[in-house]
C-alpha cells in the first residue's frame, strides 16, 4: 500500500504497515444492511493513534453507516470491530464512550436555554459537582485553543463557539478517538483554520481522528491518510496530500465530474430589490432582519454567503412571501411592491422559489410528484388548475418533462417525493421551478447533500437561467459553489446583509470577516 | 424470535384498502373471545351480532337509518381530519343544528310550506357550522387545544338541549314528559317505503358524491391534503393554514348539523333529551374505517350501523348487553389504528438463530 505522511503534518507516528497491535481501531469486512439495500459492504478501515484519517464520499456512499457503526449506534450484520487489538462489540454510544470513542455531531445536541457548563454535565458522569465540571471545562477548553466560559448561555453563542461547547464535551472524557462529522460546514475559514489547529495539536498527543468531509481542499490540507467510499464499498484509501482536488472527487464520484460553464454576465435591470428589509424575530433564539439592501438584475446570479442560522431562513421567507414584512415597498420584485403580498401572488409577478428543505417545505412527503408540482404551481399560468379542478394529466406531463431535462431518477413515473434520494428530489424541486422560466429566482441551498453529479447538474441550470435574462439569488453556506456560480457576493451576519461585491474580486478572507461580523459593523455605522 | 417494523420506501396502496378488513376481522375475533368468556355461544353471539339484522327487509332499512348520520358526520370529520384538525365535538354540533333547524316547527308552527323542510335543513346546517366554528375559532385566535373545547362543547349542546325541552320548549300537552310538541307534517322528512327510512339516505348520497369530488379533483381537497400532511410546505404552497381550520369546523360542523337535524324531523319526529346513540362519536370511527375517503365512509357507516342493530339484536336474543356493541366499536377504532401501522411498515420476523449467526 502506497502510504506516506506529510513530514510537516506528521507527528512522527506511522500510520500503516504496523502490526495490528499497534493500531488503535480496526474494522474488518463490515456488512450492514437495511433492507434490500446493503449500505456497507465489506468495508475495512483502520486507524492509528494519532492519526487524522478522512473518510470521503458522497450522500449515500456508506460514511455514516460505519461512523455509526463505530460509535455503537447500528451493529453491523457481519464484520468485526477491534479496539487497540482486541475484538469488541460496541452495543451503544454509552458504550463507546466508555472505550474512549467521542463524537462531534454534524447537527447540535445543545439545549438552547442551559448554560454551557449544564450542557456538558448533561451528558457526564453523573456526581461531579458543577463547579468542579466548570474549572475543568475552561481548563481544558483554553489547553486546546477553544476558550469557553462556563456560564454562557448557549442561545447567546455564535454557532463555531458551539460546536466548540460539542468538542470540549468530547475531550472531557479523554477520548482516544473522535469523530468529526462533516465539522467545518458551520464555521467561517478563520474558524475553520482554528479548529485544524486543535485537531492537529489532539494528533500530536496521540488521539485519533476520524473526520468526514467533502470539502476536498481541506482533507489535503489536514489528513494524513483518506478512506474513500463509493455505494458502499471502500474504493480507495489514499494519502489525500498526494492527491489534487480533481482527483479525489473523482475517486468519490467514480468518473469526472462535469465542470460548470459560465459567461460573463451582462447585467439588466433590477428584478429583485431589496430596499431597508426589516423582519422582527420569530421566537426569542431567532434572528432579526435589519435593514437589509440588495438588488439582483436580470442576467445575474448573486450569491448570500453566511454561516448557517445568521438570519438566511428569515431572508428567504421575507423575498417568498411566507413571512410578511412592515412596509410592502421593502421587497420589490419586477419593481412592483409586494412586501405585503403572500407567496402566489410574489409568484404570478414571475418569481419561484426553492427552500433549503426539500422534504416538508419544499414538497409534501407523502405525495407523488404531480401533485407536488401543483404544490407551487397552482397559482401561475401552467394550467395546472382550470374552474377549481385539478388537471392531473398536465401536472403528469411537468413530472416527466422535468425528469428528463433534469435527470431525475426514480423507481415508477409519479413515486412520492419521499421514495426519491435526496439529491433526486433536490433536481425535482429546482427543476420544477426552473422548467417555468420565472424571472427571479430565489433558492437555499441549492446542492445541499447532493452528489457532486447532480450539484454540477443543478449549478448549470442556474447560470443558464440568469444568463437567459432572469435574476437569480443563491443563499448558500459552501464557499466553493458560491465561487463557482455566483457573479456577485454579500454576506449575512446576524441579519445584516453586506454590500455584494463582484466575485472577481471577492476572496475567502474578505468572506470570513465578513462572516464574523464585519457586516454588521457597517450597520451599524 | 423477534418483529421488526422496515419503513417502506412508500404507502402500499394495498395495505390502505386491507388494513380496514383486517381491522374488522380482528374485532370479529376479539367478539367471539369476549362471548366465550362470557359463557354465550360465540356463533350464536357473532350471528346475532352481524348476520341477523341483514336477514330481513325491516332491519335493512333501519340499517340505512343508523348508517345515514353515521356517514353524513363521517365525511365532515374526514375533511377535519385530513387537514390535521381533530374536530370530535361532532356529538354536539349535531345536537345544536337539531336545536336550530327545529326552531322553524316549533316557534313559526304555522308556517307550513314546501319550503319550511328545506329552510330547516339550511337552518341546520348553519346552526351546526356555526357551534363548530367555535373551537375553530379558539384554536386559530388563541391557540386552544381543538380536542379539548370541541369535546367539551359537546357537553354544553346536550346539557342546553335538555334545558330547552325541560323548559321553554316542553309540550305543554305532553303530561309533564320532557319533550317538545310533535313536528308538524310540513316538518317532517318525506319516507322512502313503509319503515323509517326518508330522503335523508339520498340528501347523503349527494353529499358524499360531492365531497368525494371535491376531495379528489379540486384545488381545495388539494390544499386539505397539503396542509394537513405538512403545514410547512402548505404555506409554501400559499395556502392557510387557519382559514382551512375554519372551512375545515365549518364543513364538519354543517354536515353534523344537517344529519342532526334530518335524525330529528325524520326518525323522531320532535326534539327530546336524547337524539343520538351517540352518532357523534361512533363517526370518528366511521371516518377512520373508511379511510376518510367518502366513499370508504359510505361502506364503513353501513358496518357501524350493523354494530347498533347487532347490538339491540344480542340484548333481546342473547340476553348480552347491548353496551357490547360499544366496546366492539372502541376496539374496532383500536385495531383500525394499528392496522395502519402496515401501509408505511412491513413486518418482518427475525429468527433469534439467524440474529445469533450474525453476531458469530
Amino acid at each position: 500500500m502506497n502510504v506516506s505522511i506529510d513530514p510537516a503534518l506528521s507527528d512522527g507516528r506511522a500510520a500503516a504497515g504496523e502490526p495490528v497491535a499497534a493500531r488503535l481501531l480496526e474494522a474488518r469486512h463490515i456488512v450492514k444492511r437495511f433492507g434490500d439495500n446493503v449500505a456497507n459492504d465489506d468495508v475495512s478501515l483502520a486507524l492509528a493513534p494519532g492519526e487524522i484519517h478522512a473518510l470521503l464520499g458522497e450522500n449515500g456512499a456508506g460514511k455514516s453507516t460505519l461512523v455509526k457503526i463505530i460509535y455503537g449506534a447500528l451493529q453491523p450484520n457481519e464484520g468485526e470491530i477491534f479496539w487497540k487489538g482486541e475484538r469488541v462489540t460496541i452495543e451503544s454510544p454509552a458504550a463507546a464512550r466508555k472505550l474512549g470513542i467521542g463524537m462531534v455531531f454534524q447537527h447540535f445536541s445543545l439545549f438552547d436555554a442551559l448554560t454551557v457548563a449544564e450542557n456538558i454535565a448533561l451528558a457526564s458522569p453523573k456526581g461531579v459537582p458543577m463547579a468542579e465540571l466548570s474549572a475543568a471545562i475552561e481548563k481544558v477548553s483554553a489547553e486546546y485553543g477553544l476558550p469557553l466560559k462556563a456560564n454562557d448561555r448557549i442561545a447567546d453563542l455564535p454557532v463555531g463557539i458551539r460546536q466548540r461547547v460539542e468538542i470540549v464535551r468530547c475531550l472531557l472524557q479523554s477520548p482516544d478517538l473522535i469523530i468529526m462529522d462533516e465539522p467545518t460546514s458551520v464555521l467561517t475559514p478563520q474558524e475553520a483554520d482554528q479548529l485544524f489547529v486543535t485537531l492537529r495539536r489532539l494528533a500530536s498527543e496521540g488521539c485519533a481522528i476520524l473526520y468526514i468531509s467533502h470539502r476536498l481542499e481541506e482533507v489535503r490540507e489536514l489528513c494524513h491518510r483518506a478512506t474513500v467510499m463509493r455505494r458502499g464499498k471502500v474504493v480507495a484509501e489514499t494519502d489525500p496530500t498526494r492527491e489534487t482536488v480533481a482527483s479525489l472527487a473523482r475517486l468519490m464520484v467514480g468518473s469526472e465530474v462535469a465542470a460548470v460553464h459560465r459567461a460573463p454576465a451582462q447585467r439588466g435591470r433590477p428584478r429583485l430589490t431589496l430596499d431597508g428589509l426589516d423582519l422582527p424575530s420569530k421566537d426569542p433564539f431567532g434572528v432579526a432582519l435589519v435593514d437589509v439592501k440588495l438588488e439582483v438584475a436580470a442576467g445575474e446570479i448573486v450569491a448570500i454567503a453566511g454561516v448557517a442560522g445568521n438570519g438566511q431562513g428569515e431572508l428567504f421567507d421575507a423575498i417568498s412571501g411566507e413571512r410578511l414584512g412592515e412596509r410592502a415597498a421593502a421587497v420589490l420584485i419586477d419593481e412592483v411592491a409586494v412586501g405585503h403580498a403572500g407567496v402566489n401572488a410574489r409568484r404570478k409577478l414571475g418569481a419561484a422559489f426553492v427552500p433549503e428543505e426539500r422534504l416538508g417545505h419544499g414538497a409534501v412527503p407523502g405525495l407523488p410528484l404531480s401533485d407536488n408540482v401543483v404544490l407551487t404551481r397552482h397559482g401561475t399560468a401552467d394550467g395546472l388548475v382550470a374552474r377549481g379542478l385539478m388537471r392531473f394529466a398536465r401536472a403528469a406531463e411537468i413530472v416527466a418533462f422535468v425528469t428528463e431535462r433534469f435527470d431525475v431518477r426514480k423507481g415508477v413515473p409519479d413515486p412520492e417525493a419521499r421514495a426519491l434520494s435526496g439529491g433526486n428530489l433536490q433536481k425535482f424541486v429546482v427543476g420544477r421551478e426552473v422548467d417555468r422560466v420565472p424571472g427571479l429566482l430565489v433558492v437555499s441551498q441549492p446542492t445541499w447533500g447532493v452528489d457532486a453529479g447532480a450539484a454540477a447538474v443543478i449549478r448549470q441550470s442556474l447560470i443558464d437561467l440568469a444568463r437567459s435574462g432572469s435574476a437569480v439569488l443563491v443563499i448558500s453556506q459552501d464557499l466553493d459553489e458560491i465561487f463557482e456560480i455566483a457573479d456577485r457576493i454579500a454576506v449575512i451576519s446576524r441579519g445584516h446583509l453586506s454590500e455584494p461585491e463582484p466575485a472577481a474580486t471577492m476572496t475567502r478572507e474578505r468572506i470570513g470577516l465578513l462572516m464574523a461580523g464585519g457586516a454588521e459593523k457597517k450597520g451599524a455605522a | 424470535m423477534r418483529i421488526e417494523l422496515i419503513r417502506r420506501a412508500e404507502q402500499s396502496r394495498r395495505m390502505a384498502l386491507l388494513s380496514p378488513v383486517i381491522a374488522v376481522g380482528l374485532t370479529v375475533v376479539f367478539s367471539a373471545a369476549v362471548f366465550l368468556i362470557s359463557g354465550v355461544d360465540p356463533l350464536a353471539g357473532l350471528y346475532q351480532l352481524f348476520i341477523a339484522p341483514l336477514t330481513d327487509a325491516w332491519s335493512l332499512s333501519e340499517l340505512v337509518v343508523k348508517a345515514v348520520p353515521l356517514v353524513l358526520i363521517g365525511v365532515g370529520l374526514a375533511v377535519c381530519y385530513l387537514s390535521n384538525n381533530w374536530n370530535i365535538g361532532a356529538e354536539g354540533q349535531f345536537t345544536i343544528g337539531a336545536i336550530t333547524g327545529s326552531m322553524i316547527p316549533l316557534l313559526l308552527p304555522d308556517f307550513q310550506t314546501p319550503f319550511t323542510l328545506p329552510l330547516m335543513l339550511v337552518a341546520g346546517i348553519l346552526g351546526g357550522a356555526a357551534y363548530g366554528l367555535i373551537p375553530g375559532l379558539l384554536k386559530t385566535r388563541f391557540g386552544a387545544n381543538e380536542i379539548l373545547t370541541s369535546l367539551m362543547l359537546v357537553y354544553v349542546a346536550t346539557l342546553f338541549l335538555d334545558w330547552l325541552v325541560r323548559g321553554p320548549w316542553r309540550d305543554p300537552m305532553g303530561y309533564g314528559f320532557p319533550q317538545t310538541e310533535r313536528f308538524n307534517s310540513a316538518a317532517r322528512m318525506i319516507m322512502l317505503g313503509d319503515g323509517r327510512m326518508s330522503v335523508s339516505a339520498l340528501v347523503t348520497l349527494v353529499v358524499v358524491a360531492l365531497m368525494a369530488v371535491m376531495l379528489a379533483k379540486t384545488l381545495k381537497g388539494f390544499e386539505i391534503k397539503v396542509l394537513g400532511a405538512s403545514p410547512r410546505a402548505g404555506a409554501f404552497a400559499g395556502f392557510s393554514a387557519k382559514k382551512m381550520t375554519l372551512f375545515a369546523f365549518a364543513i364538519s360542523g354543517g354536515l353534523a348539523g344537517l344529519a342532526g337535524i334530518m335524525e330529528v324531523s325524520g326518525v323522531i319526529g320532535k326534539l327530546q333529551p336524547s337524539i343520538s346513540p351517540g352518532y357523534g362519536f361512533a363517526a370518528i370511527i366511521v371516518a377512520f374505517l373508511g379511510r376518510l375517503n367518502p366513499v370508504g365512509i359510505l361502506i364503513a357507516g353501513l358496518v357501524l350501523a350493523l354494530t347498533y342493530l347487532g347490538g339491540e339484536g344480542i340484548q333481546v336474543a342473547l340476553g348480552v348487553s347491548k353496551r357490547m356493541s360499544t366496546v366492539l366499536q372502541g376496539v374496532l377504532l383500536f385495531f383500525v389504528l394499528a392496522c395502519d401501522t402496515l401501509i408505511l411498515y412491513r413486518v418482518r420476523f427475525i429468527s433469534s438463530s439467524r440474529k445469533a449467526g450474525a453476531h458469530a
